[in-house]
């Protein structure tokens, strides 16, 4: 393509969003995770790193706001930080409490469904994933509600071991120790 | 519009006279899409509707969003197709001050926009010609960029128009619209 008048650069043109806010980089300063957004981009991307976080960007950017602004920026960007660092830890908390359970439901003889719950924990849009098993595993797959509250996801057929194994092959943020293979008493008797 | 987490309802196919439409409504809207158009929406392709809260609907081509819509109001473009086609859409240009309000999702008030920092059509110091000639009437679609960045950093309805921002200098510019790391930012349509 050819270059037009004043706007000289051909689209679509292609931005570098950030691997951790999944901003542009040069709007992580206003995130609570600059940190950590910082050390992503020198490792990704060392030009960009450069020139956003040059002492000369930030001396610039400092001399746009009057002192108060600054101060103020300042503070808050303090808070954010701390917020952000608790949510983190929160999650990562929640995570590493959560377990997945694959269960093995039997319900006629013979015939059996598999429950799978707590997905949702590690983010995963939990609609989407039966979906996938569905695709996956050829078979029937939905979301039913659990009688105590919350949902879960049950397959048609005997499918522990399988979904077990696509589950820590796909989803990497979930650890393998938090899933977990069980069998469903008898629900006559009351379990 | 979008301050907190969105999980998507249903996604259903559009069909192609209904494509045809939305097509038809974009170029209407942005007509400088126009050599774009059929890279962004390419007429074989299926465009695909996402449900979220509050009758909004996402029109997004596989896993990409690109225009958003309340009800049957005007389509406004996802700031990632913002930053795809910058020049394509009108714009503005609020100062570094006002970033931080924006991006946590307060309204944008004017004097982000009329200080010096910020940029509106035929400011004298936008040497370049960037933010046009032309005012902008209260109810356009908007973009905005920021003091001091390449990409912007928010979309949405003009509250008021520019000319009257630069006389009054005061008050509501936008109504709540798109802004970096929100909802519809973070959605994860895969
Ligand atoms: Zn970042």
């Amino acid at each position: 393509m050819t270059e037009v008048a004043s706007s000289a650069e051909g689209f679509p043109k292609k931005v570098t969003y950030c691997g951790v806010c999944s901003l542009p980089p040069e709007y992580c300063e206003f995130g609570g995770t600059v940190k950590k957004c910082e050390e992503w981009l020198k490792q990704h991307h060392p030009d960009m790193h450069e020139k956003l976080y040059s002492q000369e960007t930030i001396e610039q950017n400092l001399s746009t706001l009057s002192l108060e602004a600054q101060k103020r920026a300042e503070k808050d960007s303090q808070k954010k930080a701390a917020k952000a660092a608790s949510a983190e830890a929160k999650a990562q908390e929640q995570r590493a409490n959560s377990k997945v359970l694959i269960k093995r439901v039997e319900r006629n003889k013979r015939k059996y469904v598999t429950a799978v719950q707590g997905l949702e924990a590690f983010g995963l849009d939990i609609k989407k994933v039966a979906k996938d098993f569905g695709k996956k595993f050829a078979t029937g797959s939905s979301v039913t509600k659990v009688p105590g509250g919350g949902e879960e996801i049950t397959v048609q057929g005997d499918l522990s071991d399988d979904i077990y194994e696509y589950v820590v092959e796909t989803y990497k943020d979930i650890p393998e120790d938090n899933v977990e293979c069980i069998e469903d008493k008898k629900k006559k008797g009351g379990g | 519009m979008f301050k907190k987490d969105i999980t998507t309802g249903a996604k259903s196919k559009v069909k192609s006279s209904a494509q045809r439409g939305i097509r038809a409504k974009v170029l209407e809207e942005y007509p400088r899409l126009e050599p774009y158009i059929e890279e962004i929406m390419p007429k074989k392709e299926q465009l695909d509707l996402v449900k979220l809260p509050d009758r909004v609907s996402v029109y997004t081509l596989g896993s990409t969003p690109l225009f958003f819509q309340h009800m049957d109001d005007e389509l406004l473009p996802h700031l990632s197709l913002v930053h795809r086609y910058p020049s394509c859409f009108p714009r503005l240009r609020i100062d570094r001050g006002a970033i931080r309000f924006v991006l946590s999702g307060a309204t944008l008030m004017v004097p982000g926009l009329t200080s010096l920092g910020g940029r509106l059509p035929n400011d004298p110091e936008d040497e370049e010609g960037r933010y046009g000639e032309e005012e902008l009437d209260a109810g356009e679609v908007v973009v905005i960029e920021a003091e001091g960045k390449e990409n912007a950093c928010m979309v949405g309805v003009l509250k008021m128009g520019t000319a009257e921002m630069k006389k009054v200098k005061k008050g509501q510019a936008f109504e709540a619209g798109h802004y970096l790391g929100d909802g519809l930012w973070g959605l994860n349509l895969g």
